[in-house]
């Protein structure tokens, strides 16, 4: 197919009709709705079916009834959007049905604004809706990437049959960069026997549900679910390192902060500062390999989000008290530089750690 | 002596036990329905959407596929299913609190797009489930668990007529209001039942059949003051009939 330039909400939405998503339930939302419009138009020329819902938690709910039907069916949103759809993804987890969810992180709280950020990354790993679950999140820093992963988000679905996040900051979705789709690879089919379609020929009636009134019964239920999640943390991490091997400081960045991030060590390596950069891919589950692998050496560790420090957690817990653990951040859509970054990593590498 | 079989289980029923209470009229409106699906022949091509309310276990009664839906979801999850499957006949179970409350833009919207859906609407004018609060159907004076100096205009506002407010939608195609509180008013029901899934066949738009029902838990009535509770109090304020029939439009 060779090279396309494509905005990234786009590339997403074409890559999920790659992936052979021919279902797709959204509501607008800046700064994704382009994704919207874009499967409006492509869906129906693949056979599929798009539909503008009456609102996010509809769309969401929608995607539940579809997924139930065993087909591949995504919905995005952004981030006052995607706190609506937390209900339909708790329903999702405890349903134990497949769907890939798309959330373009602005800034909030609230309102906020349409400016890209990260400050969702809480209620994208933590959970987000009601009881205890956790659910893939991949988070693409390029728009070549995004094509890979969203591949990978339908076949992590299908397999574990569980929701999965694609999450990029507002600049992923709105930034045009030239990619290349690759030839069309076939699509992995998955049993799904469990599927409601009618009881015509394949015996007696298939329930979906997540309700499990006896308490030692939703007990095992969970057990399952977190055996699930066990398996998934030992299979879905995703992660990429640069310059890792023989850094003092490590940076912490993912998205399109990571390359931001790459770009002041390039800078701060220039000036013979040791420094590397850990850029999770999966958010959840959250990669730990590489820094039980270095925080017995490395003299500090410096968490750069768009937020005003969430990932920092997850960072700290990876770290265990081995090492220092630094925070750079910005808020309310403010992308942090180049320059911000690389004064961060001098600040630290002088010793003025907090 | 050869015996003669003259009143059987419907096969559109599961043999599992219901668990509602003595008096609810939630068990006869799944027999109806059940009785539809298997007069109709239509039970194995049949995904049936459960909601929340005293009715969140009908998955495990009605004897075709089934998903529960989230709290007032279920036209949008009956959509997904309908929209990926338009051959399959699809339709919700639903009680008062669920649909119009919760789940009033649910349901509003699918009606409005023309959803090729059945609605099962159970209004018994109060939560049953969550033990006897107040529901948008709730009478003016009726006193529940929220409105215990019974539903005043001035506070809680008026019941919802659901039926007169979906037949306004052009999607809608198909919508009556019927009733369970005597043999010829279940017979009617059961008519209604079948004309809206026969719509649903037709392909012609939504439909729905709003089913006045009993809950004498929380009514605090027995079983047979219920039924006349349904007809004294609920009939004259839901007037029953057929709201919409879009074939007769057509004619
Ligand atoms: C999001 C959410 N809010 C509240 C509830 C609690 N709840 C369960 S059933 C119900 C009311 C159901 O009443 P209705 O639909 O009239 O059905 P009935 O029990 O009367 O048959 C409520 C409020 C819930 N399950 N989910
Ligand atoms: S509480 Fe009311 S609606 Fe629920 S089963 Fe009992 S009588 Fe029926």
């Amino acid at each position: 197919m060779g090279k396309v330039l494509m905005k990234g909400n786009e590339v997403i939405a074409e890559a999920a009709v790659h992936a052979g998503c021919k279902y797709f339930f959204g509501y607008p939302i800046t700064p994704q709705s382009e994704l919207v419009a874009y499967m409006a138009r492509r869906l129906p020329e693949v056979g599929g079916l798009f539909l503008q819902a009456e609102s996010e938690i509809a769309a969401i709910n929608m995607v539940y009834g579809a997924a139930g039907t065993g087909v591949r069916v995504m919905t995005s949103s952004s981030s006052p959007g995607f706190s609506l759809k937390q209900e339909g993804i708790s329903y999702l987890v405890g349903s134990e049905l497949p769907a890939v969810i798309c959330n373009i992180v602005r800034g909030g709280p609230g309102l906020g604004n349409i400016q890209p950020a990260q400050s969702d990354y809480y209620q994208v790993t933590k959970g987000g809706g009601h009881g205890d679950y956790n659910i893939p999140v991949l988070a693409p820093a390029s728009l070549q990437e995004i094509v890979e992963l969203t591949q990978a988000a339908f076949d992590i679905a299908d397999r574990y049959r569980t929701p999965v996040i694609i999450m990029g900051d507002g600049m992923l979705g709105q930034m045009m960069e030239p990619v290349d789709f690759g030839e069309r690879t076939e699509i992995e089919q998955f049993n799904k026997e469990w599927a409601t379609t009618g009881t015509r020929g394949d015996g007696g009636p298939k329930i979906i549900t997540s309700l499990e009134l006896d308490a030692e019964s939703l007990e095992k239920r969970n057990q399952n679910l977190q055996k699930k999640f066990a398996l998934i943390r030992e299979n879905e991490v995703r992660y990429e390192t640069y310059q890792t091997d023989d850094a003092d400081y490590i940076m912490v960045a993912f998205g399109t902060v990571a390359r931001i991030t790459m770009n002041a060590i390039n800078r701060a390596r220039h000036e013979g500062i040791k420094v590397g950069l850990i850029r999770p891919i999966s958010l959840w589950p959250f990669p730990d390999k590489p820094f039980i692998e270095t925080r017995d050496r490395v003299k500090a560790y410096i968490s750069v989000e768009m937020s005003a420090g969430q990932m920092i957690e997850d960072v700290r817990l990876a770290v265990n008290g081995r090492a220092p653990v630094d925070f750079y951040g910005r808020t309310g859509g403010v992308v942090p530089t180049q320059e911000e970054i690389y004064e961060k990593i001098k600040s630290v590498a002088g010793g003025v750690t907090i | 002596m050869t015996m003669k079989t003259v009143f059987k289980r419907t096969d559109g029923l599961t043999d599992k036990p219901t668990h509602y209470c003595p008096g609810c009229t939630h068990g006869v409106i799944h027999r109806l329905v059940g009785e539809v699906l298997e007069e109709m022949d239509i039970l194995e091509d049949t995904i049936g959407v459960a909601s929340v309310g005293c009715s969140v276990l009908s998955y495990e009664y009605f004897n075709c596929d089934m998903t529960q839906a989230a709290h007032g979801r279920a036209p949008a999850v009956a959509t997904g299913v309908k929209r990926v499957l338009p051959n399959r006949f699809v339709f919700t179970y639903q009680g008062d609190g669920d649909l119009a409350s919760i789940g009033i833009s649910e349901v509003i919207h699918a009606a409005a797009r023309g959803e090729k859906i059945t609605v099962i609407f159970v209004n018994n004018a109060i939560y049953g489930m969550t033990g006897g609060q107040m529901a948008p159907t709730t009478l003016i004076g009726q006193k529940t668990a929220t409105t215990p100096f019974g539903r005043d205009v001035a506070i809680q506002g008026s019941p919802i007529k659901v039926c007169e407010m979906i037949a306004t939608l052009d999607g809608a195609a198909y919508i009556e209001r019927v009733s369970t509180h005597d043999v010829p008013h279940i017979q009617k029901a059961k008519k209604a039942i079948k004309k809206a899934f026969e719509t649903q066949k037709k392909g012609l738009g939504f439909s729905m059949i709003e089913i006045l029902s009993t809950c004498p838990t929380n009514w605090g009535l027995d079983p047979v003051e219920s039924l006349d509770w349904v007809k004294d109090n609920m009939v004259p304020v839901y007037p029953l009939g057929v709201y919409k029939n879009s074939e007769e439009v057509k004619k």
